[in-house]
């Protein structure tokens, strides 16, 4: 019976002095925020279009970090899917279509000739890359245009396009090479010419 | 000159040279193609910005861009001839894509503008030296096209050990430069020692392949003769020993860290065409528009080289080759190693095309089909950048860019040497290319990406912080609201302390009818409001309607005003009175009554008579109209006899003056109060007319002044109350004046609004001509109809604009009303009857409208004659009965006003 | 002093507990597909692994073995293991968010992780005593750690191959371990204990 007794009592203690210990660790340890919603914000494109159905790339980048799925953003597209794939270290998914599908880049435009200067669009832009004055006509700057169609929904007169960004000589990438050929009979080694000429 | 020690690079490779072929002819001159296409963007960096527009005429030599920042070059017109274009043209790039060019037509004439040679280049500074060369649009020509003074300025960086001059010309098939150091020897040796003098290295080496025996000659002999200290470095063929980095291996034995410049230990690195085009820039003045270009492929039937002018086109030069284009079957920008296959032959030779390649399919057939790596490990030893080129490619295939940056995959040279070797025809260094623009754009779009957090950013802080400021300054009212509320409670239960019971129901009361004044104002408000769009939408029905509730409304608002001002007053005066004398507060209170009475009397009889005028022949309604008015006489007498007796009352009461004194102030505070409401109403006429740009607005303004006038007058009476007694009559006259004011001012609106009317009548009858319908169309619209009424209403208001006195009190019936109703209970009817001439003046302009059209009806339908007869005969009826009528009234009027 | 190196070599190579004991297989698969990733893993269970070894030889020598509980050793041994890694949780959480995240739950599963309650146990079963039973622990972390990383960097470079559709993922993955175990095996012998 003592030993019964003692066998509890020794466990009892034993857990009363681990506990104790955790207890310690973890108001010595506690994390305050969640840093990972950083390195998930800088991830997203932060086009701040808010088609993921937060009102902004950090409220997405939070809701990540709580569990929300990888695939809602369609600026980001399959690329940034991966890339947040492999912070998380969870599986690839292919992009959600309810939330918009991938687009080639755009930049809004403003037909300035139809503008009647409502400042609307001013107001709608998450990143303040719309300039003009109230009755003046307005001007999208482009190179700080995220191409996230918030303007378009707001102008009164429909005078805003969103233009896909064309390739010109200087933005142009290399394509990437077809890989090996399924079609590939010319096998035997002999058959090839690898020589250049002569 | 001696002999310079040679080292080795890693790797390396030694396809079939091919460069005879193009050595068999002298160096060839084109002759001037039909147009030259100049692409703004040659070289690394910012595209050029064009100086000439369409149509400009330019020299050969001129200037036809400059550069557009500090990483960017100038360009100049290769011959004289017109702009015809400054337009998208297809240019040398590998995506096969169009840039903005100058397009040049020749005159043929091949006119030198004026050169200013820098002679005195030793003399001057460097810095200017190197803007002259920026200014000359010099670019290394080896490949790469970085402007000249750029690099030389990065040379200063670091003291140079070395000055290399590059002409290894390790690619295959290429024989340019060779071709130039055959040709220009001297011109080559005198560029080199003007860029030696700009740099001053310790060594100037001339790196050359041991495959241009006739080049090495030339240059040594050259070299002898000017017993020059610049060395010739003899080195052995091998690919690609012309890269930069590795021919600085080759001849120091130093290898140039990765991301870094040679300049950075010390090195430069100049082609021999860029120390020939500084030559020609320095000594002649002559900007960079031409270049030396090789020719050569199976496909050409004369394989050589050229100096070709910038621009012109690649068809033009396969022409003078003599192409045969049944063999041609690729044509190559560059070499076979580096080069890059050309989609059209339309592109234009740019400063760094240094090859043109007609390749037959035999000659350079199509690349093999990709197989699967057997890690044979060949690539590795070829690269010559010592990278391993195995792991790249796994690492690039699978897209892991973060592992082929840290495996420096930005340190691959892209020369080919690992595609030329590889067994399974791997084109590794796509793969390279691909990966290395994927990172850069990566790159881009991070760099775009936290630009746009930050500006989202900055702009979620600004938003905040106005959403706070505004959440602070509405705290700050909060705050100071019910503080005064406080002040006042503590200031109310002090004030009511010494006075007796009768205080707290007084309070109680004004309460209650303050209650009832805001929901009667409010219902004002709306009523104004709806007034105020029917006239905009003209309405003429609903307006006259709405009109009579507004007058109403307004009514009853004095009315529970009056009572108001009423309780207020009694609280102080039954606490002054009651000790002594309790009878007048239940005397005034029926005065108000019969007051009330009177004024609902009239109300109802003015309704009466409207409706009356409507149907002039119901009698009953006349029946009523006479009881109600029967009615109103009692009601009238009522108050006339309270008032004597509160009169008298008050008068009894002689211990009391400040009784009669305060009713005085009362009504001085309300004719105050009805004044400034004038000058109000006056100020938003105003407003109005000149939002429709009314004629009246002078007499508005006028209105306004005078109004306002009125009300100082009355406010200083207010103030004074001593004098008050004496000055009543005069406010009792200037009352109904600043009544007067509010009606004319109103009266014009209408008249405003009346004209507006019928322009638009009259302007819609024009629009139906114009549209061709013919009279009768017209006539069966509404529109003939509307313009009568409205110029008919318009005729009425002028009528009532000219007898001022009566109508101006009769126009607006809601304004004098409530002054009339407030200060005399007499006006009442007299008010009813002014608004019943008035209508009575339409009905009969109506009336006589009506019986103009049925008239011009009958000139034009002569068959439905009965008809319209009959009409007339019972419009003029109507127009007799309201004739009398409006007599009638006229007639009680002025007995009313004599009466008064 | 040799013995202390013997015991190092003997857990290291020779009796390497993955390898050649067949034990913590789990994280030994599941964590090694990225290097970094399995360096994390190899440290945390390196820290927890020393620590644990320490605490349970403290833990039966001076409560359960003065009162005669030597059966209550396992029950208590995992008491002691499930505070040792819940502690390093806390310290990795704090220390490196991103590693804790990438651990995810391979970190709390170090509690079942058959190596850490086996080198406990040998211990005991060994006699070691205090210095050898850290020595003990450290040496079989470190060779677990070492081969941890060996074979995720291997099967790093396996991801990117062309490997036979049949054979892509865990199944090369398990071929590559067995190729590694007979490998090992070579050391038996190096050194006996």
């Amino acid at each position: 019976m003592l030993t019964v007794l003692l066998a509890i009592g020794i466990l009892v203690l034993l857990s009363l002095i681990f506990g104790a210990i955790l207890g310690y660790a973890n108001v010595r340890f506690h994390v305050e925020g969640d840093p990972i919603v950083d390195q998930i914000d800088a991830l997203l494109p932060q086009t701040q279009c808010g088609q993921c159905g937060h009102p902004g790339c950090r409220p997405y980048a939070e809701a990540i970090a709580n569990g929300e799925a990888i695939n809602h953003c369609p600026p980001g597209g399959q690329a940034t899917i991966q890339a947040l794939a492999d912070l998380l270290d969870v599986e690839a998914i292919p992009l959600d279509g309810d939330h918009g599908t991938e687009t080639a880049k755009r930049v809004a435009v403003i037909r300035e000739d139809e503008c009647i200067g409502c400042t609307k669009c001013i107001q709608a832009c998450p990143v303040d890359a719309i300039l003009g004055a109230a009755k003046q006509m307005h001007t999208v700057i482009a190179d700080e245009c995220t191409g996230c169609d918030l303007c378009v929904e707001p102008c009164p007169v429909d005078c805003i396009d969103m233009v896909e960004v064309g390739v010109t000589a200087k933005t142009w990438s290399w394509d990437k090479p077809q890989g090996i050929a399924a079609t590939s009979l010319n096998i035997i080694a002999t058959d090839r010419q690898t020589e250049v000429a002569h | 000159m001696q002999a310079a020690k040679i080292f080795s690079f890693h790797g390396g490779i030694h396809p079939a040279e091919n460069k005879a072929q193009s050595l068999q002819l002298p160096l060839g001159r084109p002759s001037l193609p039909s147009e030259l296409i100049l692409p703004l963007g040659q070289h690394i960096g910012q595209s050029s910005r064009p100086l000439v527009k369409v149509g400009d005429k330019v020299l050969k030599g001129e200037t036809i861009a400059i550069n557009n920042g500090f990483l960017s070059s100038f360009l100049h017109a290769p011959t004289s001839g017109t702009i015809t274009a400054i337009e998208e043209r297809l240019i040398a790039h590998p995506s096969g894509l169009s840039d903005l060019c100058i397009i040049i037509s020749p005159d043929g004439h091949d006119t030198w503008t004026t050169l200013e040679p820098l002679h005195h280049w030793q003399d001057i500074s460097k810095t200017d030296v190197l803007a002259y060369l920026s200014e000359m649009g010099i670019i290394g020509m080896g490949g790469a096209g970085f402007p000249t003074q750029v690099k030389l300025q990065g040379a200063y960086k670091n003291p140079l050990t070395h000055f290399i001059i590059n002409a290894a010309e390790c690619e295959p098939y290429i024989t340019a430069d060779d071709m130039l150091i055959r040709e220009k020897t001297l011109e080559l040796v005198l560029g080199i020692e003007i860029l030696q003098h700009l740099v001053q290295a310790d060594h100037v080496v001339i790196g050359i392949e041991d495959n241009k025996p006739t080049a090495i000659a030339a240059l040594q002999a050259v070299l002898g003769k000017r017993n020059s200290k610049i060395q010739i470095a003899v080195v052995p063929t091998k690919y690609p020993s012309g890269g930069e980095k590795q021919l600085i291996q080759l001849l120091t034995g130093k290898e140039v860290p990765s991301g870094q410049y040679p300049a950075d230990i010390g090195i430069l690195c100049q082609n021999v065409g860029t120390c020939v085009a500084v030559h020609d820039a320095i000594t002649f003045g002559k900007p960079l528009i031409s270049r030396f270009t090789t020719l050569t492929g199976d496909a050409l039937k004369a394989p050589q080289n050229v100096e070709v002018l910038l621009g012109t086109p690649v068809a033009h030069l396969l022409d003078y080759a003599e192409s045969e284009p049944k063999k041609l079957n690729r044509l190559i920008m560059g070499g076979p190693m580096m080069g890059y296959t050309l989609n059209s032959a339309a592109v234009p030779i740019v400063k760094t095309s240094n090859c043109i390649l007609a390749a037959s399919k035999k000659e350079l057939p199509p690349p093999a089909p990709e197989q699967a790596c057997i890690r044979c490990g060949m690539c590795e030893q070829a690269c010559p950048a010592s990278l391993l080129p195995q792991q790249l490619l796994w690492f690039s295939k699978s897209q892991e860019f973060e592992k082929a940056e840290h495996h420096n995959l930005f340190d691959c040279i892209e020369c080919g040497a690992c595609s030329y070797v590889c067994p399974s025809s791997i084109p590794l260094v796509q793969y390279y290319r691909h990966t290395k623009s994927s990172i850069r754009e990566a790159r881009e779009a991070t760099v775009k990406s936290d630009l746009a957090k930050q500006r989202f950013e900055a702009r979620k802080a600004r938003q905040d912080a106005e959403a706070a400021e505004k959440e602070a300054k509405r705290l700050a009212r909060q705050k100071a609201t019910p503080s005064k509320a406080a002040e006042e409670k503590k200031a109310a239960p002090a004030n009511a302390a010494a006075p007796l019971a009768a205080a707290p129901a007084t309070t109680d009361e004004s309460k209650k009818l303050k209650v009832d004044i805001a929901i009667g104002k409010s219902k004002l408000k709306k009523l104004q409001k709806q007034l105020l769009e029917a006239q905009e939408n003209e309405h003429v029905e609903e307006i006259s309607n709405l009109q009579l509730q507004v007058t109403e409304q307004e009514k009853a608002v004095a009315l529970l005003e009056e009572q108001l001002a009423k309780t207020v007053e009694a609280a102080p005066i039954a606490a002054e009175a009651n000790a002594t004398k309790p009878a007048p507060a239940p005397v005034n209170d029926e005065l108000k009554k019969a007051k009330v009475d009177v004024a609902l009397i009239g109300v109802k009889l003015k309704k009466l008579q409207k409706q009356l005028a409507d149907t002039p022949d119901d009698q009953e309604l006349k029946d009523k109209i006479t009881t109600f008015e029967a009615d109103l006489k009692t009601a009238q007498d009522t108050v006339s006899k309270l008032s004597d007796s509160t009169q008298t009352t008050m008068s009894a009461s002689t211990t009391e003056p400040k009784t009669a004194i305060s009713d005085e102030l009362k009504k001085l505070k309300i004719d105050a109060a009805i004044a400034k409401a004038a000058v109000k109403k006056v100020e938003k006429a105003l407003k109005k007319a000149e939002e429709i740009q009314a004629p009246e607005i002078n007499a508005i303004r006028q209105q306004l002044k005078e109004a306002q006038q009125r009300a100082d007058e009355l406010e200083n009476a207010l103030a004074n109350p001593a004098t008050t007694t004496t000055k009543t009559e005069t406010i009792a006259e200037v009352a109904p004046n600043s009544v007067d004011a509010d009606a004319a001012k109103k009266r014009k609106i209408d008249l405003a609004i009346a004209k507006a009317g019928v322009k638009k009548a009259e302007k819609n009858i024009q629009l139906l001509k114009e549209q061709g319908k013919d009279e009768s169309e017209i006539e069966a619209s509404e529109w003939p109809k509307k313009l009568i009424e409205a110029q008919e209403k318009l005729a009425a208001l002028e009528a009532e604009e000219s007898t001022p006195v009566t109508t101006s009190v009769a126009t607006h019936v809601e304004g004098t009303t409530e002054a009339i109703a407030k200060s005399q209970a007499k006006a009442e009817p007299e008010m009813d009857l002014a608004n019943q001439i008035k209508k009575e003046k339409i009905a009969v302009a109506l009336a006589k409208a009506q019986i103009n059209k049925l008239n011009k009806r009958l000139e034009s339908a002569p068959e439905d004659a009965d008809s319209i007869n009959q009409e007339i005969t019972s419009t003029e009826q109507r127009l007799q009965s309201a004739e009398a009528l409006l007599e009638k009234l006229i007639h009680s009027q002025t007995n009313l006003q004599e009466n008064r | 002093m040799t013995e202390y190196l013997l015991i190092l070599v003997s857990t290291i190579l020779v009796n390497n507990f993955v390898l050649v004991q067949f034990l913590g297989l789990c994280p030994f698969m599941g964590v090694s597909g990225k290097l970094e990733t399995s360096i994390g893993m190899a440290m945390a269970t390196t820290f927890v692994l020393t620590l644990s070894s320490l605490c349970s030889y403290l833990t039966y020598t001076y409560i359960l073995q003065p009162f005669g509980l030597e059966y209550l050793q396992t029950i208590s041994f995992i008491l002691v293991i499930a505070v040792v890694v819940q502690f390093t949780e806390m310290v990795v959480h704090k220390t490196s968010p991103l590693l804790y995240r990438v651990l995810g739950i391979f970190l709390p599963l170090i509690t079942t992780n058959c190596a850490v309650l086996g080198v406990a146990l040998q211990n005991i079963s060994k006699q070691n005593g205090f210095v050898e039973s850290i020595l003990y622990g450290f040496g079989a972390a470190v060779g677990f750690s070492f081969v941890l990383v060996l074979f995720s960097a291997m099967r790093e470079r396996i991801n990117v191959a062309d490997v036979p559709t049949v054979f892509k993922g865990s199944a090369i993955g398990m071929i590559t371990a067995g190729l590694m175990a007979l490998a090992f095996m070579g050391f038996t012998a190096l050194v006996q204990i």
